[in-house]
């Protein structure tokens, strides 16, 4: 796109022909020399008497400069801003879901710059952002917007209720710019129709894939996760399966590629993980995509639950339709893995779940181990029969591992002697975590067990047939509970165990999951609260004040997509968790078509350039050419000054030097010690990072043998590591994760030696993660090859590798400082107040107070930024100067010190 | 009288230049160092040669008595024959000869009778007799120098013409010459005055004196060529086209001025203000020796 600020000038072009003439009719001067050998000349004729005419070459030199020189002064401009015609009010529309995050950055910035447009002329603005809840639009001026805009975060959803935004606008006319992510949604053609209404619209979409994770859907013992990809191309990821391992440290669990086909938009793969460590996963996500569409959350889906079936008959013998376990074993064999045995058997095994199916009397020893076990979180579920019927209910009454205490003898109504018809089921109280099941009609209840009434009766009660008598009690106990039903495992007592409804009370007790999906059944009629909800960038965050959420509109949510009400996340009720995923099963990208006379263009913000300046050289360098031309023409120039002007010419030409620069980047950073620091791109951090290692090199010099000369930048993707043997890392919030590639020369690099002094600035490692550096420190660290870190303890080589230090401040001093942990069996070295810690530099020292800053120096060497208040502050730097001195120490003397400890022991051997 | 006045100042300011070219002169005379000055025959001169036993015809007062005293015999002192040569000198001083290709090169004027004079201080110490074309006749002694030098001025302050051309007559018969001058006037004058000179029975030296300029014609590009003087011109559109058929037509005159000087016994060379003039006055010298 080229523009021209005054472009009537341009007809000035229309002259240039004219030129020709005039110019043709001129020729060069010629030169008077004079000379006495002329009377040798007198009589030679001209071989060419064309050269009487300026030659066309040296005519179209000229015109060319002339025409350069028109065009310059009609300033030409690059890629100008779109020029604000009008005076209405621009509205710049965000669509803002999770689709946007992959490039958030430069939609925010595409919306900087209409909004710096808007702010020249003067216009009014409004920002919105169409995954948010609608609200009113009012136009402000372009500052008051900018806070706003700032404030836009991508949102773990995507804005599917485009619709609801139409009554929000405003009823004048405004102009519409429109940062969308290319996707079609719900109600966006209402929503643009009624922009274009107001006045024109405008829209920019951004070329970057869009990538997608599906949830995690189970066949076969297996992980099947659908990966999308808009548009369509060929492509290869990383499907990283993350959970925490056995000590509760997130970790990554599994990973494998998964790869797009060109023309293709979606890739399948899957996942063959054993059951221990498919039971850890907790999330799915796209390695290197910072988005929330690329996390999966697994929630209670992947759990298949070890479930023992522990029961007093003696098998074998009876029929097996009237096995107690028999409808048990049905009902969960497809959603559990299940063990059987006595109980001594089953609880090594660690099981989720324990059924007793009529099991009245447990000897001492398999209560004891009962009792551990559920007080560390196992569920006991106990059904009724013949024998808890006939138990001893004094004995019974004694048994922790029974909710209620039964009166002696079961209750049986309906049959040839009782009085009563059976019972059918009450509808489950609000707060059961049966409530909103259905239940069959024709369900009926012949015998049960009875409780004693008592005060903990009613709030034990889970579950109650019509005439209130309990059907389900639960006792809490500890992180488990303990739960009984009142009627038998099998259709002896009831119809219970032969309708649908038992097996979705034993998936509400979290007894059986149904994989993959959110079943309807296990979800609906409860209250679900949020645990941790997704924001845009793909990051568990903690919901807020988000409410309760119904389980219709949950179920809703995971399968229609997560909205601004049920935002995607994970929701627990009683022990369960579900998931509601950012990418649901069936989903797939819909590209948007806009409508003609709708202006689509691109996210690539144009640089706008203004090209007076180039072109005018331009011309200026053909009016130069031209006089050397003329100069050659008319004999004037020397044959030396003309072979001069080539060399000239030719030393002036760009050459291509980026091979060159890498060589000379290397032979710079090999000369000598050379400090670095990683560039982060924030501009102001990258300029502290370097003059705070300029400071630090200058202390280094000034009071140790170390010289170190002019500190380097380093990008981490794009330049060789290796010779450097310190990098400095300031932590920036919006930190991009490294690529893979750079993940593996960075783990190389601390392989070999290296050492990185993380730097989170903000004064806060003790909970890191916290911070939103913390975070970024965290998303960073875990592609890297970093060893078990610990707070730096006392004797560690680093307080006294030059000075002897035990605070380490830089512009801050509270944080702390972490470093690879002491092998446990250090031992103090003797008579030394040191442990014997001989091996290894630490390759990573993580650290939070900002020390570039203190270190920080001008060209003149005088501190750039200021360190605390007056002479505490002075000391404060000093001391940020003496640990960034031990830490070089450290890094180049490795752990030398530290065999300082055997001096002693080394002279005594000596001495002998 | 205007003219005259305007003569005389040129000739003032020329005079000016010539006592350091006189100098200069001096000083290249005096790198040339000459063995032997004597002729190493009998004849007439101041300076003794040898005894030799008297023969009929020689004059009593030849007779030296004191060293036939000594003997029987009458001995005869002969003297070494130290019979002045007259050497007639010509200058170019057209205008022609005030070119010079580059500021670090002196005129070939400069060079032209720095190189004159320079011979001529070697001949007046040699007892020769030298004089101007023209204007001064033969002479020796010390005195003969200035009257050179103010010959010289006077001959520049003359306004001679573009292209100078040899002036008749002046020629001592027997006697020596030298030509100094570009030679890019008319040759035929050059001609008619060997011609005449061959006829005295002079001989002599053809020294051309050029610039660097002349010899390669480094010229390019549309120019109009103006002699010194003016009044001759060519332009041409492209300098460098001409230079290879220049360059041809100055080494046929070379050709020619060497073959003129054969035929009439001359010596011809060329010399370069690029170059150092002791060359050309050592063989200037050598030249004007051999050539008796």
């Amino acid at each position: 796109m080229l523009g021209f600020a005054s472009p009537f000038l341009l007809l000035g072009l229309l002259a240039v022909p004219v030129l020709w003439f005039l110019l043709r009719a001129v020729p060069p001067a010629p030169i008077r020399r004079r000379f006495p050998g002329v009377a040798l000349l007198l009589g030679l004729m001209d071989e060419d008497r064309e050269a009487d005419k300026t030659p066309w070459w040296l005519l179209a030199l000229r015109m060319l400069a002339i025409s350069a020189a028109i065009v310059a002064f009609a300033g030409p401009v690059l890629n100008p801003r779109t020029a604000v015609s009008g005076k209405d009010p621009l509205l710049i529309v965000v669509d803002g879901g999770w689709a946007d995050a992959y490039d958030w950055s430069k939609r925010v910035a595409k919306a900087s710059s209409l909004l710096d447009g808007a702010e020249r002329a003067g216009r009014p603005v409004a920002v919105i952002e169409l995954a948010d809840a609608p609200q009113p639009v009012l136009f402000k001026a372009a500052a008051d917007m900018r806070g706003k805009l700032a404030a836009l975060a991508p949102r773990g959803w995507l804005p599917e209720a485009m619709r609801d935004w139409v009554p929000s606008l405003p009823s004048g006319g405004f102009e519409t710019a429109w940062v969308a992510d290319g996707l079609d949604h719900a109600g966006r053609a209402d929503l643009l129709a009624a922009a274009q209404n107001a006045g024109t619209v405008s829209v920019f979409v951004s070329d970057t894939a869009i990538y997608a994770l599906g949830p995690a859907v189970q066949a076969d013992g297996k992980l099947t996760l659908t990966a999308h990809r808009f548009p369509a191309g060929a492509a290869v990821l990383n499907v990283v399966a993350r959970g925490p391992d056995p000590s509760g440290t997130d970790r990554e669990l599994a990973r494998t590629p998964v790869t797009f086909k060109d023309g293709t938009p979606t890739a399948k793969v899957t996942l063959d993980l054993p059951p221990e460590l498919r039971n850890r996963v907790s999330r799915f996500s796209l390695e290197g995509v910072r988005s929330a569409g690329a996390v999966s959350l697994a929630g209670d889906a992947l759990k298949r639950r070890k479930v023992a079936l522990v029961s007093d008959a003696a098998d074998g013998e009876g029929l097996q339709l009237l096995s107690p376990l028999h409808y048990l074993r049905q009902a969960l064999a497809p959603s559990a893995d299940i063990i059987e045995g006595g109980v001594m058997d089953v609880v090594p095994a660690k099981p989720d779940v324990i059924v007793l199916a009529d099991v009245a009397t447990i000897p001492q020893a398999e209560s004891d181990a009962l009792l551990a076990w559920v007080q560390k979180g196992g569920l006991l579920l106990r059904f009724a029969g013949p024998h808890l019927a006939a138990a001893d209910m004094v004995k019974l009454a004694e048994d922790p591992l029974m909710p209620v205490t039964l009166r002696q003898g079961g209750l049986t109504s309906g049959g040839a002697m009782s009085w009563g018809a059976p019972k059918a089921l009450a509808a489950f109280p609000d707060g059961s975590p049966f409530h909103g099941l259905d239940i069959p009609a024709d369900l009926r209840v012949k015998t049960q067990v009875l409780a004693q009434p008592d005060a903990e009766l009613a709030a034990r009660t889970l579950a109650a047939l019509d005439d209130g008598t309990p059907l389900v009690t639960r006792k809490i106990m500890g992180l488990g509970q303990v739960v009984l039903v009142h009627v038998t495992a099998n259709a002896e007592w009831s119809d219970l165990p032969l309708s649908g409804l038992f097996v979705a009370m034993l998936e509400r007790l979290a007894i059986s999951t149904t994989l993959g999906a959110v079943a309807d059944e296990a979800v609906k009629g409860l209250i679900w609260t949020p645990d941790h909800v997704l924001d845009g960038w793909g990051e568990l965050v903690d919901p807020g004040s988000l409410p309760g959420i119904q389980g219709e509109a949950l179920l809703r949510a995971s399968k229609m997509g997560p909205g601004a009400d049920v935002p995607a996340g994970l929701y627990h009720n009683d022990g369960r968790v579900v998931a509601v995923n950012p990418v649901s099963e069936g989903f797939a990208f819909k590209p948007v078509v806009w409508p003609t006379g709708v202006a689509v263009g691109d996210l690539g913000l144009p640089e706008e350039r203004a090209l007076k300046g180039p072109v005018l050289s331009v011309a200026l360098i053909l009016l130069l050419l031209d006089i050397i031309a003329t100069l050659a023409l008319s004999g004037r120039l020397r044959r030396g000054v003309g072979a001069a002007l080539v060399v000239l010419a030719m030393l002036m030409q760009p050459h291509d030097a980026r091979a060159d620069v890498a060589d000379d980047r290397a032979i710079a950073a090999t000369e000598g010690v050379v400090l670095a620091y990683v560039i982060t791109g924030d501009q102001t951090v990258d300029d502290t990072s370097s003059a705070g290692l300029l400071g630090l090199s200058d202390q280094l010099a000034n009071r140790t043998a170390v010289e170190p000369l002019a500190p380097m930048g380093v990008d981490i993707e794009k330049d060789e590591l290796a010779f450097f043997p310190f990098l400095y890392w300031p932590v920036t919030a919006d930190a991009p994760v490294p690529s893979s590639a750079a993940f593996a020369k960075l783990n190389r690099y601390l392989r070999t030696g290296g050492m990185i002094l993380f730097d989170t600035r903000d004064a806060d490692v003790a909970s890191a993660g916290a911070t939103p550096e913390g975070a970024a420190l965290q998303r960073i660290a875990s592609g890297l090859d970093i060893p078990p870190i610990e707070p730096i303890p006392e004797d560690h080589v680093l307080t006294r590798s030059f000075y002897l230090l035990q605070a380490f401040p830089g512009r801050f001093s509270e944080g702390g400082l972490w470093v690879e942990a002491s092998p446990p069996d250090a031992a103090k070295a003797e008579g030394m107040p040191f442990r014997n810690l001989n091996d290894g530099v630490t390759p990573v020292v993580i650290g939070a107070n900002d020390y570039a800053s203190a270190w920080a120096v001008d060209p003149y060497g005088a501190p750039l930024l200021p360190v605390g208040r007056g002479a505490a502050g002075d000391d404060q730097r000093e001391y940020a100067y003496r640990f960034g001195i031990n830490l070089i120490m450290h890094v180049l003397t490795g752990n030398y010190k530290s065999d300082q400890v055997h001096v002693p022991a080394l002279l005594e051997r000596l001495g002998k | 009288m205007t003219v005259s006045a305007d003569l005389r100042a040129r000739a003032e300011a020329l005079g000016q230049t010539l006592p350091p070219l006189l100098a200069e002169a001096e000083h290249l005379a005096s790198t040339v160092a000459l063995g032997e000055h004597g002729r190493r025959r009998a004849g007439m001169g101041d300076d003794f040669w040898q005894y030799r036993v008297a023969r009929p015809g020689d004059s009593l007062r030849a007779i030296d008595w004191r060293r036939s005293a000594r003997s029987d015999q009458a001995f005869v002192q002969e003297r070494e024959w130290q019979a002045a040569q007259s050497v007639v000198l010509w200058v170019d001083a057209a205008q022609s000869m005030d070119f010079s290709g580059d500021k670090n090169r002196p005129v070939k004027a400069d060079r032209a009778k720095v190189l004159a004079l320079a011979l001529a201080v070697l001949l007046l110490r040699a007892g020769e007799q030298v004089g101007l074309a023209g204007q001064e006749a033969p002479r020796a002694g010390k005195g003969q120098m200035l009257r050179l030098i103010e010959a010289m001025a006077l001959d520049l302050a003359r306004g001679a013409a573009d292209y100078g051309a040899p002036l008749p007559g002046g020629f001592v018969a027997q006697g020596r010459a030298m030509f100094v001058s570009d030679f890019l006037g008319d040759l035929d004058a050059v001609e008619r005055s060997l011609g005449q000179a061959a006829g005295r029975g002079v001989k002599g030296l053809l020294l051309q004196v050029l610039d660097p300029a002349e010899e390669q014609f480094p010229f390019d590009g549309r120019t109009i060529f103006v002699s010194m003087g003016g009044s001759v011109s060519h332009e041409t559109q492209r300098a460098g086209d001409l230079r290879a058929r220049y360059l041809a037509r100055l080494a046929e005159r070379k050709a020619r001025l060497a073959e003129l000087a054969r035929a009439a016994g001359w010596h011809y060379s060329a010399h370069h203000t690029g170059e150092p003039a002791q060359a050309a006055l050592l063989w200037a010298y050598r030249a004007l020796e051999g050539g008796r």
